[in-house]
């Protein structure tokens, strides 16, 4: 298979590839010493030399940067480019609702056209696509990442944005002639279910592809997205902070995200002591963007959990692969001392994906001094419950089964059909109450 | 064979009259109710006037609604009724999921419910002699 945009950086012997890096790398520690202050104090204190980057893996000496950073550079005080030459600024936004900005020079933004398009190639879109783009559009990278990367190939970019569900199924069943579509994966859930709603088969549809990104998902997702739609399904990664999407897409393999590492330089650190770890370890991922000019970062820690694939693909890419996310280590709930991860609840839920709908939410709460896990599940639609005696045995299975998976006893709640409210973004899996 | 209509109820506080309120609401007249619960989950289950009405408009409203097959044996007027018609059930080996009794509007008489595991099994209660009610005796 030929899904390969540019086999010439994409398939580098790694020696080569590391080469470049480096290359990059030297280019941008000095300049980031140069032109950003945080930078400069930083390796003032550390007591680093800017010119003294010798190998790659000199990169562990440098300063660790974290979100809080970038709050604290509101708005523009982590920019090294100069203001005229910043052609776009997006923003992300953190939990505590305060925002980060981004800026992008025309390097920047045609980087991330080509890593976007790297994405599109390797789920199998072609420069005759038309390629429906629900991601939001605005501020936030999802939408404009992924329609610049569609345009980058010569396809058909349909600006749909988030919102007005039945017109989503709509220009899916009449638009997308030929190609694919790109949300996160709970609104393609939902906008599949819209169309069974409208009684219409979105199976039939002539769709091929689907890019989904910007929540972690499970493979049991996967599966149930491409059934019901009558894809194939690709994760891509990417956050704001380090570009948009596009950090690392699916190969036709689809086992783990392979790292635009021309660009983006990957670590997994320790989550305790923020060492590097090795490859196959699990640990929060950091990446540093060795060639971006308006906003480069040093290993910027995205608190995602994922460790790096150490095994080469058969796809003929030497970049390596980050495995699926397992969620952020913000996400991950300690309920009386174990970690959680909603990620896992959803793995187990989709073992009976015969009886029970993709739609769940965790609820935390405090029963007592004691922590309480509470996952209620939607019943699928046509679920006979009249038979009160599969309500209860469906109960158990599905209490005892996340039990097992989480170590701890759980409460559990099977719900109607819909009763758990929808979003358009990233789906509301986890509420807690403590 | 009677259709009898179920709907999903979360056991907590006021659902049910939330249903019941809902239907009376509709002009749909009940002939019997039937709550089974789990502690945790309720399931209603309904015989009404206008069961394909009833589907629609509760599906509208958002509520969880199945329908389901049912037997509804008119049970004999004399002593032992009741417990003649189960015996003979019993005789003839039909497997039964649950049961229910309510009274007859039309007749005054006492009928019971049955959900078989097969349905097919209704002939054997006529072949034993019992009047089984159809939708439109009810
Ligand atoms: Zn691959």
């Amino acid at each position: 298979m030929n899904r390969i945009l540019r086999p010439e950086i994409e398939c580098m012997p790694r020696t080569e590839l590391e080469g470049l890096q480096l290359d990059y790398l030297k280019r941008t520690v000095p300049k980031l010493y140069a032109t950003v202050p945080f930078y400069k104090a930083k390796m003032d204190e550390m007591g680093l030399d800017p010119f003294r980057v010798k190998t790659l893996s000199d990169v562990r000496y440098l300063p660790v940067t974290v979100k809080d950073d970038l709050r604290a550079a509101y708005p523009y005080k982590m920019f090294a480019a100069p203001m005229r030459d910043i052609v776009r600024i997006h923003a992300s936004s953190g939990t505590t609702g305060s925002i980060s900005v981004v800026g992008y020079t025309q390097y920047d933004i045609d980087m991330w056209s080509e890593c976007v398009a790297r994405s599109i190639i390797a789920a199998g879109g072609t420069k005759d696509d038309i390629i429906h783009v629900a991601y939001g559009y605005g501020i936030f990278t999802g939408g404009l990442g992924l329609h610049y990367g569609a345009e980058w190939i010569g396809a058909c970019a349909i600006p749909v944005s988030g919102g007005n569900t039945k017109r989503q199924v709509q220009f899916l069943r009449d638009l997308v002639t030929v190609g694919g579509m790109g949300c996160t994966p709970s609104y393609a859930l939902l906008i599949a279910e819209t169309a069974r709603a409208l009684g219409e088969d979105p199976s039939t549809f002539p769709l091929r592809y689907g890019i989904y990104g910007a929540e972690p998902w499970s493979e049991n997702i996967r599966r149930e997205l491409e059934r019901e739609l009558g894809i194939s399904a690709y994760d891509i990664y990417g956050l704001s902070e380090i570009m948009g999407p596009g950090v690392g897409f699916e190969c036709e393999y689809q086992s783990g995200l392979h790292i635009n590492e021309d660009h983006f330089l990957v670590e997994v650190l320790d989550p305790e002591t923020h060492e590097p770890l090795p490859d196959g370890e699990y640990g929060e991922i950091a990446f540093t963007t060795i060639d971006k000019e308006g906003m480069p970062l040093l290993r910027y820690n995205t608190r995602d959990i994922s460790r790096i694939i150490p095994e080469p693909c058969p796809c003929g890419r030497t970049t390596r692969r980050l495995q699926r996310i397992m969620g952020r280590s913000d996400d991950m709930i300690i309920i009386r001392g174990v970690n959680v991860f909603p990620s896992q609840i959803e793995q187990v839920l989709m073992q009976f994906s015969d009886r029970l709908a993709p739609q769940y939410q965790v609820i935390v709460s405090k029963k007592g001094a004691l922590d309480n896990l509470e996952v209620q599940v939607e019943l699928k639609p046509g679920f006979d419950f009249d038979e009160i005696s599969s309500l209860e045995n469906l109960h158990h299975q599905v209490k005892a089964a996340i039990s097992s998976e989480l170590a701890i006893t759980i409460d559990l709640k099977l719900v109607e059909p819909h009763a758990i409210e929808r979003t358009q973004g990233k789906a509301v899996r986890l509420i807690d109450k403590r | 064979m009677a259709q009898q209509l179920s709907v999903f109820l979360e056991n907590a506080p006021g659902h049910l009259s939330r249903l019941t309120r809902f239907l009376g609401d509709n002009n749909i007249n009940m002939h019997a109710l039937f709550v089974a619960d789990t502690g945790d989950y309720g399931v209603a289950r309904i015989l009404c006037d206008q069961t394909a009405r009833a589907v629609e408009v509760l599906r509208d409203a958002g509520f969880s609604v199945t329908v389901t097959e049912v037997v509804a044996v008119e049970v004999p007027d004399k002593p032992g009724g009741l417990a003649d018609l189960l015996d003979d059930i019993a005789a003839a080996d039909i497997d039964i999921s649950y049961s229910y009794c309510f009274v007859d509007p039309a007749t005054k008489n006492a009928c019971n419910v049955f959900r078989l595991k097969d349905p097919g099994a209704a002939q054997l209660i006529r072949d034993a002699g019992y009047r089984v009610l159809l939708d439109t005796d009810l």
